[in-house]
Order: structure tokens, then sequence, then C-alpha cells
């Protein structure tokens, strides 16, 4: 399909360098009016920096961008709003206590009154079928209306070319359709929208073009309904890579088992978790898909012992270890590894030999009487460098220092070289690139095969297809029946997460 | 223009010589402020950093005051820098300190007039108690309450002081005193008097046990997995919790540690330089020491090198008020300067300046 006409924005050989790094070079792509344009590329490939400087974050050092003929280079996001570019960002700038009008009214320059902003909020949201009350408070939104805030926020300017980065990521399969239908609307009526997403199959139902960048330069376009997800990854990464493989195994006895597992929420806008029972048997991978903020993180908490649960609700190899804390669930062989990369599961201004220490001092024999082997250390860190291919100058290297991708191949890899008997991981490739996440994945298959017990929580359901041999889905903290992974529909599991909601689908006109 | 961008990595360079930034532009403005007071620059500064040393006609005084005066900053900022790089802000040991003082000369004097040297290590242990209790109080209310324990440390500060008023003239008062406040002189009391270790430096047993603290504080922040966990506290709460480590745990630890030593080092002052407890005790090295703290960027040895570098300005800073008139708040505020400077500098740490072109919007 071949929509939209003249050009909006060009880009001309836009470039960026930050010291040592080439972050974009050269990099020149047209945007139509109604065009839907893919930007594909793995973590570091340029794609955020490429976005930065069209909405006037980061000022390119070579090149030019024409938004409609004229020359066009915003110092700041306003002026690239004022310009009529808008972004929605993959994390969302809300404020969780303000209401849904508040925290719009808050990213407008001139916001007209209460009132006439609630009623334009109402209008917009209706017509392009994303219903949204402005008087809710955001804390109390989910993560698929939350996002639908930030698109609101950016419908109200009535922008020329809309930015979306990896606007899926927080969504059900039934949800995203319903913003699929949204942007094609917008298209229709003549938006260019420029979308960045890591999920190749829905980048060939919704995108007429597709740019691809890797280290920096445009490697490739395409029209992506004519190409395979494959030849696309293989083009983003620039070579063939393996895909993932079960090894056949077999499952031994229950590793891990929680029993009506409940535990209140730790902050006024946490999940609690109610009754949540499941078994996991050594050499069995078992995914907990869900919408973001349903549990997932509460879930990790209280199986990694940052918060104790009371008597008989978790059971490791048998014994109640609810009350232990995490230290002592590690030394008896529960490593977890969360969602939050930098700040959670690794110290940010710390090394990545102090990093490794961080879960790994006692169950890998890293201290004498409390002094700390800092050669040992330094050791296991080289060997989960080493052996997870994590790209780094060296142990010590500051955790902030690594991508993304890097930095959670290297949380992963020092759990998974401790060797645990269960370890539960939460959004394990999330915002990793294809390579690494297929990297991660064989990993966690490759364990266990070995005889490990593995909890896969997840948002991204192509990963659990792959990895997961029987799927539950965590909604409101609360878990649906656990069934067999390849009993599964997409359209079953987008169900059994509680469908869309109270969403209707879009009225395109 | 000039833009601030973030570094990828701390910088090891700049994180050394921030601090000797910061002393070389204190001196400058400093130096432009005493011209501004009429007093000539050049030479107030060298009152300041060069006469306590080096002038014969001062040095003999000045140079064992340097102990005398570096010994309890650098006890207490050792104490306080554990806290600080975990996260834990204890602001109030300067009542630790008086708190200290009062509980180890109060131990002493129950023995008063017996003549064993055994008082005395019973005595700093009585201090390091003092101050550590007085240490619990905010440490406590911020684990059960979870109020702020920097007011809460700050306000017992002052009373701790009002105690100290109280006990002056009243449970410690010295029977043979003839009525005026302040209790006996610990310092004329053999049993229990902190004497110098080495006659004619100023090291009496409080820079000595400064001294193991530094080394001590050392090998527990680099060396044992306790100091990482304090480290991680701080540097990462959320990862901390990971990792296993009970926020409110660290808070009692980091204000048991600094409490002792504030505790402790009150003690020493009391039976050595100070002799006595009254109402003029209080010397606010307790709160010069977040100074020295801070100047020593949280380390031990850097904290070694400012507790000395301060007690310079202290000594120098008299020999001004002495020979070249300046006013005592010019002092302080030079000093004041000195923690401006440094927090401005520290920035560099961690970003770099960047010249950023003007561009056409």
């Amino acid at each position: 399909m071949q929509r939209g006409g003249e050009t909006v924005l060009s880009l001309e050989g836009l470039g960026k360098s930050y010291p040592g790094v080439r972050a974009c070079d050269a990099i020149s792509l047209d945007m139509r009016r109604g065009e839907i344009h893919a930007l594909l590329g793995e973590n570091g490939a340029g794609k955020s920096t490429l976005v930065k400087m069209i909405y006037g974050l980061v000022t390119p050092d070579a090149g030019e961008m024409r938004l409609d003929g004229q020359p066009f280079a915003p110092p700041d996001p306003n002026a690239a709003r004022r310009a009529g570019v808008a972004m929605v960002f993959q994390h969302f700038s809300l404020f969780d206590a303000l209401t849904v009008a508040e925290n719009i009214a808050l990213g407008m320059e001139d916001a007209p009154p209460p009132r006439r902003l609630a009623a334009r909020i109402r209008e917009v949201s209706e017509l392009y079928g994303l219903p949204l009350d402005p008087r809710r408070t955001v804390g109390t939104l989910s993560a698929g209306e939350r996002q639908r805030v930030e698109i609101v926020r950016c419908l109200l300017q009535g922008p020329r070319v809309l930015i979306m980065d990896e606007p899926t990521s927080v969504l059900t399969p039934q949800e995203a359709e319903i913003l699929f239908e949204t942007l094609r609307k917008l298209a229709a009526e003549g938006t260019a929208i420029l979308y960045i997403s890591h999920k190749l199959e829905e980048i060939r139902a919704l995108c007429d073009t597709a740019t691809i960048l890797r280290r920096g330069e445009v490697v490739g376009t395409c029209t992506p309904a004519e190409t395979t997800a494959r030849e696309m990854a293989e083009l983003m990464v620039g070579a063939s890579f393996a895909p993932v493989a079960a090894a056949a195994r077999e499952t031994g006895g229950v590793a891990l088992e929680a029993r009506g597992l409940a535990a209140p929420a730790p902050g006024a806008f946490g999940t609690p978790l109610h009754d949540l029972s499941f078994t996991l048997r050594a050499g069995e991978v078992l995914g907990l898909g869900g919408v973001a903020g349903n549990g997932q993180d509460e879930l990790l908490a209280v199986l990694a012992g940052e918060r104790a649960l009371p008597r008989g609700m978790l059971f490791l190899d048998g014994a109640d270890v609810g009350r232990l804390g995490p230290q002592a669930r590690r030394a008896r062989g529960l490593a977890t590894a969360p969602e939050e990369r930098l700040g959670h599961a690794a110290a940010p201004e710390m090394s990545l030999t102090e990093n490794a220490l961080l879960t790994a001092a006692r169950r890998k024999g890293l201290l004498r009487q409390g002094f700390i082997d800092w050669a040992a250390a330094r050791r296991f860190a080289e060997a989960v460098i080493d052996r997870f291919d994590v790209r780094t100058p060296g142990p010590e290297a500051a955790a902030r220092a690594l991508s993304g991708g890097n930095l959670q191949k290297f949380v992963i890899g020092r759990e998974i070289a401790q060797a645990p008997r269960v370890l539960v991981v939460n959004q394990p490739t999330w915002g990793v690139d294809a390579a690494a996440a297929a990297a991660i994945r064989q990993a966690l298959l490759d364990m266990a095969a070995a005889g490990t017990a593995i909890l896969v929580i997840s948002q991204d359901l192509d990963e659990l297809f792959e990895v997961a041999d029987r799927f539950g889905a965590l909604v409101g903290g609360r878990l649906s029946e656990i069934r067999p992974m390849h009993d599964l529909s997409l359209e079953r599991i987008g169900l059994m997460m509680g469908g869309a909601h109270d969403m209707e689908v879009a009225h395109v006109g | 223009m000039i833009a601030l961008e973030k570094r990828p990595e701390p910088s090891r360079l700049w994180r050394a010589a921030t601090p000797l930034v910061a002393v070389a532009l204190t001196m400058l403005a400093g130096g432009a402020m005493f011209a501004a007071l009429g007093a000539d620059p050049v030479a107030a500064i060298r009152v300041i950093f060069w006469d306590p040393l080096f002038d014969p006609s001062f040095a003999a005084y000045a140079r064992p005051q340097l102990l005398v005066k570096a010994g309890p900053l650098i006890l207490i900022a050792v104490g306080l820098a554990i806290g600080f790089r975990s996260g834990v802000w204890n602001i109030g040991a300067e009542g630790q300190y008086i708190m200290g003082a009062i509980c180890g000369a109060a131990a002493a004097l129950a023995f008063y007039p017996a003549e064993t040297r055994a008082i005395f290590p019973l005595a700093v242990l009585a201090g390091a108690a003092g101050g550590l209790a007085w240490a619990m109080i905010p440490a406590l209310l911020k684990v059960r309450f979870g109020t702020n324990e920097i007011l809460v440390s700050l306000m017992l500060v002052y009373v701790a002081e009002s105690v100290l008023a109280s006990v002056s003239s009243g449970l410690l008062q010295n029977p043979d005193g003839m009525g005026f406040p302040g209790s006996r002189n610990l310092a004329q009391w053999d049993a229990v008097a902190n004497r110098e270790l080495v006659a004619g430096t100023g090291m009496h047993w409080g820079v000595g046990a400064a001294f193991v603290a530094v080394i001590a504080a050392y090998i527990l922040m680099s060396r044992h997995i306790l100091g990482f966990q304090l480290r991680l506290s701080g540097a990462a709460p959320r990862a901390a919790r990971f990792a296993g480590v009970t926020p409110g745990r660290v808070a009692l630890t980091c204000f048991a540690i600094s409490g002792a030593l504030a505790g402790m080092a009150g003690f020493f002052e009391v039976a050595g330089p100070a002799g006595q407890i009254s109402i003029d005790f209080g010397s606010f090295y307790g709160f010069t020491a977040i100074i020295v703290a801070f100047l020593g960027r949280l380390h031990p040895v850097g904290i070694l090198l400012a507790g000395l570098l301060m007690a310079l300005t202290y000594i120098g800073g008299e020999l001004a008020q002495l020979t070249l008139g300046l006013p005592a708040a010019a002092i302080q505020l030079f000093q004041g300067m000195l923690l401006f400077f440094l927090l401005a500098t520290d920035v560099l740490v961690n970003y770099r300046l960047r010249p950023r072109r003007r561009e056409a919007a």
C-alpha cells in the first residue's frame, strides 16, 4: 500500500559524534505525508540519537533537516513541538498523583483553562478511539492507558510528524491492535509517523517503509510487508544468527512452589499479590505473561526475598523459605534478576567487579571471614564477561557505562554463572537487541536443559512462546490458570491477560 | 555558552584534583575578601597557611596545636564519612561529641580520687558509649517511625548543649570549685589525663585513636563485605535491598560508628586539651568535621589530610586575628568558602564542561 504524497521531513547527511563514538553518520531519510515509517536497529545503532536530533534534544554536528522544505534545526523540544514534531517516549513522564488533565496541562506551553482542556481531551481521545477520562488520577491507570495519555498529549498539538519509541512494549496484543488502528487513522489524515520498535512482525503489519540502522549508518531500506522478519533481523545485526533452539529435556522434582502466595501493595500505586499458586519443576521453564504493572515487580520482590513472606507460602526444594532474606535464599540456590538493570539489579556507579560481588559474594565463595577476595571477584566478573560476550573495556568499567543490552547480559550472566537451582528473571530481554536477546534466551534454555528450574516473567509474548513450557498470566496481582504453552494461541493468551480491558476498537472513519 | 556534559565514567583525575582546586579557589576568593577588609591578601594567606608551621616565633606553639586540633576533627569525620557514603546523614556529631565527653568524664569522676590508670580506658569506652547512645536516638526514630535523621540529629545538638550547661553547674560541678561552674580538671588528674604520647608534638591518645580509625575505616570500606554493603546502600538503595542489605540496619550501623567515634573524641578532648566539663566545652568540632569529611572526599586518607588542612586554617585563622586584626567572622567565612568551592568543583568529577555553539531556532 502506497500512502501519502509530498515529503514532510527530510534528513540530509545527519551526523552526531560523542567522544569516542560516532552515534550517527551521514543519515539521510525522507518521510512523506501519511507514511508510517519504521526505524529499525539494534541497541546502540543510533536510533535514539537520531530521533533526539529531530526532537531537538540533541544538536547534530553535520548535515541538515528540512521540514516542509524549510531548514529545521530545533534548539530544544519546545521549538520542535511548535514546528509540529511530537514524540511519545518509551518511558512515560507522568506524575502518578496528578490527574490526566493536570498531567497534560503540565506538558503544554499555554494550557487552556481546565474545563476547556478536559473537553478537548475527551474530544481528541474519542476521535482517535483512545477513550480517556481527564479526571482520573494517573496512578490508577494501566500502562496502556498511561500511554494513551502521552499520545493524546501529543495529538492535542496537532503534530505533522509523530515519533513513537517502542510503544507496544507495555501493551497486550489487543491493546496494540487498538493502537495500530489509531496510528493508521492518523496516517490517513496525513500525519507522518516515525515508528521505532524491535518487534519485526508488528512492523511488517503496520509500516509502509523501514529504514534500518547499524552502527550509526543507514544500511538499508525496505518495504516491511514484502520482507521477512528474518531478513530484517539479519540486516540489523549485519550477520545471520542461529535461531534459539530448545534441547529436549526432562523435568525433575518440584524445585519452587508457591502456595496461596499473597502480599499487600508495597506503596500507594503498587499492586497487591493475591493467592498465587504455582509449582516449578527442575528443568522446566514457566512463563508468566501480563501487561506491565500487574504485579510483576512485586512478585519478583517477594521471590527474591526483598520483602519477606509469612510462613507456608513459598517453598524451595520443599523447605519454607518465605521468611529468609535475599542472601539466605541465594545461598540455597534461588537466584533472581529484576527488570530494572540500573539501580536495582546493578549499582550504576559501581564497577562490574563490585556488581558481580553484589549477588555472588557468598555463593561463589568470594569472602574470607567477611573480607572480600577482590582478585577472585574480578576473576568471576571476567568469567561472566567472557562467557556472555559482554562488550566492555573491562571489569573495572562502571555499570552505567555499559549499553542496556550489555548490562543485561552481565546481570543475567552473573546469576547463570552461579549455577542456581532456581532462576527467576523479570523481562530478561527488555530493550535488548536481537542478537543479545537470542543469546540470553539460549542461555536460559541451556540452563533448563541442565536441570535448573526457570521462571520467566515477561511482557514479550514472542519471547515466552520461544522459551516457556507452560504459561500463566498475571492480571491485577492474580495468576490465571497455568496451561501448556503449545496449547495456546496469541488470542487465547490475550484473553488470559485480561484482553483489552474496557477499551474499544477505534472507529476508523 | 558552556554546557555540562555527563562523563561516561567518573573521572579519577578530577576526584583527586578537586580538593586542590578548591583550596586554590578559596585562597583567591578569600584573598579578595581580605583585601576588601583592608588587609594585605598575600600576607593574610601566608599567616594562615605558612606561619603556623614555619614562622620561628609561632611554630613552637602552633605545630603541636595542629595535631591537637586535627585529632578530633579526623576522628569524628572518619565516622561521619562512613555514614555519608551509605546515604545516612548524621549532622549531629557535635551533640554526640558533647555527650561522649559528659559520659566519659562522669564515668571517670565516679572513681575520683582513685589513682589507677585502669580508669582511663574505662572512661574512653564510657565516652564512646555516650556518643553511641545519643546517636541511637535519631537512628531508632528513623528506623521505627521514618523520621528525618538530618533534622533529629541536628536538633539533638541543642539538647546536648543544654545538658552540658546543666551538668557543668550541677551533677558534675567541682565540689572544690568554690561555686564556679565546671567539673574537676581531668587533665590534672593522673589517672585519667589524656597525655601526650610524644612530648611536645601534640600527639595525644585521641590523635592516636584518630590514626587507628583512619586505617580501620579504610580496611572496612574497601576490603570488608560490611563496608561494601554500606557503600552499596549509599550508591544504589534498591540494589542494596536486592543484595540483601536492610536499610534499617545500615542506618543503625552508621549512627553507631559515627556516634561512638564522636563520643570518644569528646572524652579525649575533655581529658586533655579542654581539661574539664564546662559550659563552653562545645567547640564546633562536630560541625567542622562535616566539612572535613567532604573535603577529604569521604575517603579515610583524604580525611586525614583534610583534617590537618582544616586544623591549619583554624590555627592560622587565630594568628591572623591576632596579628592582622581580621575579624573572626572573616575566618569562618574563609573556612566556609572551602566547602563551597569543594562542592562546586565536585561537579567536574561526573561532568565535563563543553562550549556550546549558539544556534538559530
